[in-house]
């Protein structure tokens, strides 16, 4: 064992062993630095994602990099780190499509769980719906690039018995992407493609047959997790409390799942009705606003110019904007029309789909019926939300929780079962 | 890191790759399957190698391959036309090839000839000061078969100005060997303390204390040490080492041997980017009058144990090769990705070993400054930094060219120097360098009373910022672009964002998607769609960018664009819309624009 030293985490002195990686010293003292591309097996280390940046001695840094010496001050837990982290993740979310409902890897995912952990509800950055490549050619394994966070762990260390590179980056910048090798392969075992599906820390590398051999409930980061206490963005000024507060609520292009999931917090509804009015909503099935609401609650993405003008409105007629669902935060299931040209989209539905009849030529239109829109898309990039709520759908104490968080201008705390909801 | 026989081997695969892509046009698939064997590499890490270099085509790029360079300032000059010029006589849009596979058309980052935009480069060969009657007859010539360098123009150096005489250090008559000579009466340690004395720093722009890197390489013993040219100048608006490597090529050979002899290393390699490939006749012949006159070789200059040889690795168009770390992952016949630094090259460098990386400029400074003594070279430019600095001047002056110029001179009295009329806007260090303003112009430059890094631009009041700033000296790495008022400065920023979008090796999140991101975001000031809203959160992105990149790509990629909205606010002010709850960028009739389409076909098939 190396001698002892001693640092400064967050204010914090710990003892340490020389050398050691500052990700694994603070481990052993209780201190969790979040990493995504790290790797114990990985020598030397990745540093490819940028998750686990901190401050050592004034300068940021990664900690999966740096070794700890005697007399090294590091910062962990700022406001600034802790946004950087939360944006890189947030960067990695808009660049890939991440749709864990669908994806196989939900519960052993690495990135997921650092959502989780991280209390990511959306991302502040516009979603790209990048459109790369699938490729089912190899012989065991299938690579899904859109949901490559390009961590580089799979080509540093899934090789043949000869030494040679599975898998490799090809190309640079924006278009870099990992491409399997077939021939090579071909001659790794079994266990060694296994190996490098769970080497994966998201569902790019998936295994054909063994995707689901762990049930999903069961996973790695299905029992874990921390609860949290939402952050309030906007309050209402001296509102007069002795009205009711008015919502309002909508569902755009999604399926109902939502307000449905609204609705299940049984004999609780008859409590909140003695403090919410609704106004425009599918439950009172009041069509147009008829005042200004408190509160609005949206669930769906945007698909069509009707989503884009409700949604307007609510933005106009609603003090608060509350978004529910993935559908409304990363455009959901209807997003993933966005990988496929619309007049594709149209035609399998009104031409060529099996259940087109035969003959079938007219797409229907009216100038009654909503066009679509080129793209699915999320709610927060047409107007401004105040507060998103993942989940599909999200469970309703989670709602409720929220709402009354914003309405009540109390503090709750969200159970993680509450917001787990995959 | 034990170094095994593969890797070792490597090191010759890009001059194998550049062989087959120079022959054939393309790297084919056969030739993957070759050179993946023989070098006992996976098919697709092969791949993975050559698609990280743009030089290098999976597809026939043309019997002539033509590129252009697309960064600003050739496009402040003629490069639409010539463009359109191009596509016109050869018959195809850029980034295609003739069907008769004759010509190849392809746009590329800067190339070095800032001062001789618009210019291309055909087969690697430099055309330069394009007309649009100049490329027809170019292109006529070659379909005539006419030779392709003797058409082609070799580029001028455009040496503008020298300081007086005895103050000049580069650009002055020389002899093969002066500076060798001194060594004599040197031993190594003094020669790395005259080096640390004379605060020589590294001249690419990073400023790293060269004595100190060679003190920290020369403390490590190893059986084998390397003497690395970092000849990559890959930076826009830069082009002074390609004017040093084309006068001064012994200069640099000497300085390279002398870093040899301080260190104790018998190997030396010059990086020259692809783009500098009409510099490689020259450099070898010099290799070779050289190794003639036993300036290099065994017991140069008849001191013993005194062994030094050079020799010449291509790039093939990765702007992060220049990089200390990617630049030798490229030497080993890797991607051009950096590493994480555990190690400084130094420490373990090429083929890991303790190895020197130094900028062209730096090396030819040394022997420049035994020749002359170390009292006079302190005696000339200021106390932090002594000596003179080269700039590569490009963009709206009457001069353009290559300046040496004793570093203290006052950045008023340099665009004066250069004949800038109207100077607005000077992008100061390249792309990755910053902006500067008029409320900059009455500083000096140089190395004096440099801020902190983390304190530089927390100033948002020009006046406050003036006071606070005007003792603080610029420093640069040489590249200077000027541009007067009626220039757009979103065309510069958006070219700017376009190619640390194009050139992030993308190993890295911050890097590769930030700038991608923050690209788009810029899009929308451009389009004036973006409110308040919008700048702070460019101002957040490009923070994060710049904190938690990997390398000093991306660490200094978003610095242009920071300081711009710091110096020139009115600018981006007069682009923003009245803050909403609603995003201006969204357009509802473009959005249904696709469906309004689909619907009018169908209808029209109805009948």
């Amino acid at each position: 064992m190396n001698k002892l030293v001693n640092i400064l985490i967050d204010g914090h002195t710990y003892q340490v062993e020389e050398g050691k990686n500052l990700v694994d010293a603070a481990k052993e003292n209780g201190i969790y630095i979040p990493t995504l591309c790290h790797f114990h097996e990985v020598n030397p280390p990745l540093g490819t994602c940028r998750i686990c940046t901190v401050n050592v001695n004034g300068k940021t840094t990664t900690s999966c990099t740096t070794k700890v010496h005697e007399g090294m001050e590091v910062q962990i837990n700022s406001p600034e780190l802790l946004n950087t982290r939360k944006a890189i993740i947030e960067m990695l979310y808009a660049e890939g499509n991440h749709f864990c409902p669908s994806c196989e890897k939900s519960g052993n995912c690495d990135m997921q769980n650092l959502g989780y952990d991280l209390g990511i509800t959306k991302s502040r950055f516009p979603h790209v719906y990048s459109n790369k490549s699938v490729d089912f050619n190899s012989k065991r394994m299938i690579m899904e690039s859109n949901r490559c966070i390009l961590c580089k762990r799979c080509v540093e260390q899934v090789k043949t018995n000869e030494g040679k590179n599975v898998f490799s980056f090809v190309k640079r910048g924006v278009n870099t992407n990992v491409q399997i090798d077939y021939h090579e392969e071909e001659k790794l075992t079994d266990a060694e493609a296994m190996h490098a599906m769970n080497l994966c820390p998201v569902g790019a590398i998936l295994v054909k047959g063994m995707i689901y051999e762990q049930p999903f409930g069961n996973r790695k980061y299905d029992l874990g997790g921390t609860d949290k206490t939402p952050t309030i963005n906007g309050k209402f000024s001296d509102r007069d409390t002795k009205n009711k507060y008015i919502v309002a609520t909508t569902s755009l292009a999604g399926c109902f799942g939502c307000h449905m999931s609204l609705l299940d917090i049984d004999t609780e509804i008859v409590d909140i009705l003695d403090v919410v009015e609704f106004n425009k909503s599918p439950l009172t099935d009041i069509k147009e606003f008829s005042k200004r609401c408190d509160i609005g609650i949206v669930e769906g993405g945007c698909a069509n110019s009707e989503n884009i003008e409700v949604l307007k409105e609510f933005r106009k007629k609603c003090d608060i904007l509350v978004v529910v669902g993935e559908c409304s935060i990363n455009g959901g299931i209807p997003a993933m029309r966005n990988f496929v040209p619309l007049k594709e989209c149209l035609e399998e539905a009104y031409i060529h789909g099996l259940t087109s009849e035969i003959g079938a030529n007219i797409i229907p239109n009216h100038e009654d019926i909503p066009k679509l829109l080129n793209n699915v898309y999320p709610c927060n990039e047409i107007v401004k939300i105040d507060y998103h709520i993942p989940g599909c759908p999200p469970n309703a104490n989670h709602i409720w929780k929220v709402i009354k968080n914003i309405l009540l201008d109390t503090e709750y705390t969200i159970n993680h079962e509450e917001f787990k909801y995959d | 890191m034990i170094i095994n026989q593969s890797e070792s081997q490597k090191t010759s695969l890009m001059s194998v790759l550049w062989d087959i892509q120079k022959k054939r046009r393309h790297i084919s698939k056969d030739d993957i399957t070759k050179i993946s064997k023989s070098y006992n590499i996976s098919r697709i890490e092969l791949e993975g190698i050559i698609s990280f270099y743009h030089f290098f085509h999976f597809e026939d790029a043309g019997k002539f391959t033509i590129y252009l360079n697309n960064a600003i300032v050739s496009k402040h000059k003629d490069f639409e036309i010539i463009k359109k010029t191009f596509e016109d006589e050869i018959g195809v849009k850029t980034g295609q090839v003739t069907n008769d596979l004759m010509f190849g058309l392809f746009e590329t980052s800067c190339i070095g000839l800032s001062d001789q935009e618009t210019s291309a480069l055909i087969n690697l060969h430099a055309f330069t000061n394009l007309t649009p009657k100049k490329v027809r007859q170019i292109i006529t010539d070659l379909r005539n078969g006419k030779n392709l360098e003797t058409i082609s123009d070799y580029p001028k150096n455009n040496i503008q100005y020298t300081p007086s005489q005895e103050k000049t250090i580069f650009f002055k008559s020389y002899k093969a060997g002066k500076g060798l000579e001194t060594l004599r009466n040197i031993p190594p340690e003094k020669l790395i303390q005259i080096v640390t004395d004379s605060k020589l720093k590294g001249r690419g722009g990073a400023f790293f204390p060269t004595g100190m890197k060679w003190k920290f390489c020369r403390d490590n013993e190893a059986e084998q040490k390397y003497i690395i040219c970092n000849a990559d100048e890959g930076e826009p608006g830069t082009f002074k080492d390609r004017v040093l490597m084309n006068t001064h090529p012994g200069l640099l050979l000497e300085g390279m041997a002398m870093a040899g002899y301080a260190v104790g290393a018998t190997e030396g390699f010059i990086y020259l980017r692809a783009e500098y490939t009409y510099l490689l006749d020259k450099l070898n012949q010099t290799i070779e009058e050289f190794e003639q006159k036993n300036l290099l070789g065994k017991s140069i200059m008849g001191i013993e144990g005194f062994d030094f040889t050079v020799k010449i690795y291509r790039g093939a168009g990765a702007y992060v090769c220049g990089e200390e770390t990617a630049l030798i992952a490229s030497m080993e016949g890797k991607r051009g990705e950096p590493t994480i630094k555990e190690y400084f090259p130094v420490e373990k460098g090429y083929l890991g070993r303790p190895t020197i990386v130094n900028n062209v400029e730096t090396l030819c400074a040394i022997p420049r400054i035994l020749e002359m003594g170390l009292e006079k070279y302190l005696s000339i430019g200021t106390k932090a930094t002594p000596g003179t600095k080269l700039f590569s001047v490009s963009g709206d002056c009457e001069k353009p060219g290559i300046y040496e110029i004793e570093w203290g001179m006052k950045l008023k009295d340099f665009l004066d120097l250069i004949e800038a009329k109207d100077p607005h806007f000077v992008l100061f260090n390249g792309f990755a360098g910053e902006c500067l303003s008029e409320v900059d112009f009455h500083r000096e430059i140089s190395g004096e009373n440099l801020l902190a890094e983390h304190i530089q631009f927390e100033y948002k009041d020009p006046i406050e910022y003036t006071r606070k700033m005007s003792a603080v000296g610029l420093r640069s790495g040489g590249s200077f672009m000027v541009f007067n008022s009626n220039r757009n400065i979103f065309e510069i920023l958006k070219n700017v964002s376009d190619f640390f979008v194009a050139e992030s090796c993308g190993i890295c999140v911050p890097c590769r998607t930030g700038n991608f991101l923050l690209n788009k975001k810029l899009n929308k000031i451009i389009l004036r769609h973006g409110d308040k809203t919008d700048m702070s959160e460019i101002e957040e992105w490009s923070s994060i960018i710049k904190q938690s990149s990997r390398c000093g790509l991306g660490k200094t990629s978003t610095n242009c664009l920071l300081t711009a909205m710091l110096k020139f606010p009115e600018e981006f002010e007069q682009n923003l819309l009245a803050d909403s709850d609603i995003n201006q960028a969204f357009n509802i009739e473009k959005a249904v624009f696709d469906y309004n389409e689909i619907i009018t076909e169908n209808e029209a098939s109805y009948e």
